[in-house]
């Protein structure tokens, strides 16, 4: 059989998801980023929302999302994506708003943002990539670097007495009555990517039923600010981020999910 | 005729807004401007006209709510006053550099730091200079009455989407504060149809995705966009100034004021003629883009100009600037929420330039 008759509609099992553009990715290979970029965006093409969907990108590895996104989409300064969220959603309600944020973005200098989106209960959907870094600049501690975790600005590890705890925001959110969808994920294996998108399928259709925000933390790797190659950071991820930030449900249709429920 | 009220500034500025057709108001509480928001919270926007109002968790995330909003191409503002306005500028380079409409008012309080609540003129600089980061101008209008505070929200809007540029209206606690007769124009429809081209909507198949930036990693590009930025602030120069000239014709000694000082000024002008001293008023409406030209014009046939400033004396340079020294340029001015009589000011000119009664 030649290539020519291999290669054709009946045969395809894969293909460039029609909602990202042609620009190469300019994410490190082996980060998550762009996994989850195409994940949001099958589900934006599969639910066929293109003409009603408007992102916000945010300051740090994720802020050039709308080079790769094609659909419309507003630069937020640094951690203010909520806020700018916000404006938008207020103004079309019948519009479909996603944030992109990194841990920096979002549970450093925006947690005010944050906090009062979830709070008021805004009709969007947040995306939280958690990496436990600051990726973009260079590998500096983030509010979410794991005790005892190097990066550049804590080259002998967090030590938390002097540098405060990893925040675990996402639990923070979930308490708040206007989070309607919280859960954490990743997308280092098949499966994983499977789990987040249904999750992520969830936080557009969420925005039908104006209950408040869908708010979707992924735990990801960040092998160039980690040094380890993007084998050994998923590893690491698994056996310490983890533990630490556990993967699954937290809280859905609005109520808190139990313990027992959580463990799959 | 619209209807005629008696009205505080804030207040005048809140119902011209929503009669203006704006869709989205985002604030924070700050004295001496509360009054905007709690005069919209009363009107039940969302029943009267559609319009959102929300009060924001800070003025920082009012004013990247107001953001969001302007990028979708919506008619949308934002009121608070100097230590508020500080908080803001972050968002306000952002707006000017991602070209977004949207009306932001100052309602000028002393300081600096938290300062005073009393009226002040001393975010001049921070108003017509930039304010925040970066080689940027908002479009500054200064009223000096309640019809002003009114008539300007119009005017404001208007010029924020014929330039994609964000405009301040530049006002104290003054004009903020007091009560006066103002006529409120007719309502207008809010904005159902506008240029879509730009906004973010949502990206349709027969164009292509638009996206709000003020971001361009490529240094020549990014020049490029300055350049087009400055091109817009030159147009704005030609075409927008604006001024109001009160016994200019005649006059030997020009008062330069804007906002209430102006007021002041006005009636120190009477004193002046009263006692026989051709003096005149010229009030900028528009601090950007400064009336440079025409103080230039005026320079060469006065003898002196007084500059009233509730600040340390920050308009007196764009004077300076304009006058190229060809007339001495004196100022008279008061700091920290203290305000001059027309008494002192008319003292300060007959002082300044050694007039004889």
């Amino acid at each position: 059989m030649k290539p020519e008759e291999i290669i054709s509609a009946e045969n395809l099992v894969y293909a460039r998801t029609s909602l990202m553009t042609e620009k190469a990715l300019s994410f490190c290979p082996g980060c998550g980023h762009g996994v989850v970029h195409r994940v949001i965006m099958e589900v934006i093409d599969e639910m066929g929302i293109q003409a009603d969907t408007i992102g916000i990108a945010p300051v740090g590895c994720s802020v050039l999302a709308y080079e790769f996104m094609d659909v419309d989409m507003q630069q937020a300064a640094h951690g203010r994506a909520p806020a700018v969220a916000t404006g938008i959603k207020r103004c079309w309600p019948g519009k479909f708003v996603f944030t992109y944020q990194g841990d920096g973005d979002l549970a450093a200098i925006g947690t005010a943002e944050t906090i009062h989106a979830c709070n008021r209960g805004e009709n969007f959907a947040i995306f939280f990539i958690n990496n436990g870094i600051y990726g973009m600049t260079g590998g500096q501690m983030a509010p979410t670097t794991l005790e005892g975790m190097r990066t550049s600005t804590t080259p002998f590890g967090r030590d938390v007495a002097l540098m405060g705890n990893p925040l675990k925001i996402t639990e923070l959110v979930a308490m708040l009555p206007g989070t309607y969808f919280v859960a954490r994920h990743s997308v280092h294996t098949p499966l994983s990517v499977r789990k987040f998108k249904k999750a992520a399928r969830a936080a557009f259709e969420n925005q039908k039923l104006n209950k408040g925000v869908s708010f979707i933390e992924i735990v990801s790797n960040c092998n160039s600010g980690w040094k380890m190659t993007p084998v050994q950071a998923n590893k690491w991820m698994e056996e310490n981020m983890f533990p630490f930030f556990p993967p699954g449900d937290i809280k859905v249709n609005g109520e808190l999910v139990k313990r027992s429920e959580k463990a799959e | 005729m619209g209807d005629i009220k008696l009205m505080k500034g804030n207040e005048a500025f809140a119902e011209a807004a929503i009669r203006a057709g704006c869709d989205a108001y985002f604030g924070y509480p700050i004295t001496p401007q509360s009054e905007v928001m709690e005069y919209i919270a009363a009107q039940e926007p969302h029943k009267r006209t559609g319009m959102v109002l929300l009060q924001a968790e800070s003025e920082v995330a009012a004013i990247n709510m107001v953001y969001g909003a302007a990028g979708t191409g919506k008619r949308v503002m934002t009121s608070s006053s100097s230590p508020g306005i500080s908080l803001k500028q972050e968002g306000i380079s952002y707006l000017a550099g991602s070209e977004l409409p949207c009306l932001i008012l100052n309602v000028m309080r002393g300081g600096p730091g938290l300062g005073t609540i009393q009226p002040s003129q001393s975010d001049y600089f921070q108003a017509t200079k930039g304010g925040g980061h970066g080689d940027y101008r908002l479009l500054v209008l200064a009223p000096a009455s309640v019809q002003e505070m009114c008539d300007f929200v119009k005017l404001g809007f208007d010029l924020a989407f014929k330039y994609r540029n964000p405009v301040m209206m530049l006002s104290d606690g003054i004009i903020g504060q007091m009560m006066e007769k103002v006529e409120l124009f007719p309502q207008q429809p809010r904005f159902t149809e506008f240029d879509q081209s730009w906004s973010t909507t949502g990206k349709t198949a027969d164009r292509k995705r638009n996206i709000i930036t003020s971001l361009d990693l490529d240094p020549a590009r990014h020049e490029r966009h300055n350049q087009k930025l400055q091109d817009k602030y030159r147009k704005m120069c030609e075409n927008e100034v604006r001024f109001e000239l009160i016994e200019g014709d005649d006059a030997e000694y020009l008062f330069i004021a804007y906002g209430s000082c102006a007021r002041i000024c006005q009636k120190a002008v009477r004193f002046a003629r009263a006692n026989g001293i051709k003096a005149g008023l010229l009030r900028p409406i528009t601090l950007f883009p400064f009336p440079s030209v025409k103080i230039n014009i005026m320079a060469g046939s006065l003898k002196g100009i007084l500059a009233v400033e509730l600040s340390a004396g920050q308009m007196i340079e764009d004077v300076r600037l304009a006058v190229e020294g060809r007339v001495k340029v004196a100022l008279h001015n008061r700091m920290g929420g203290m305000v001059p009589s027309p008494e002192d000011v008319y003292k300060a000119l007959m002082q300044s330039f050694s007039i004889q009664e």
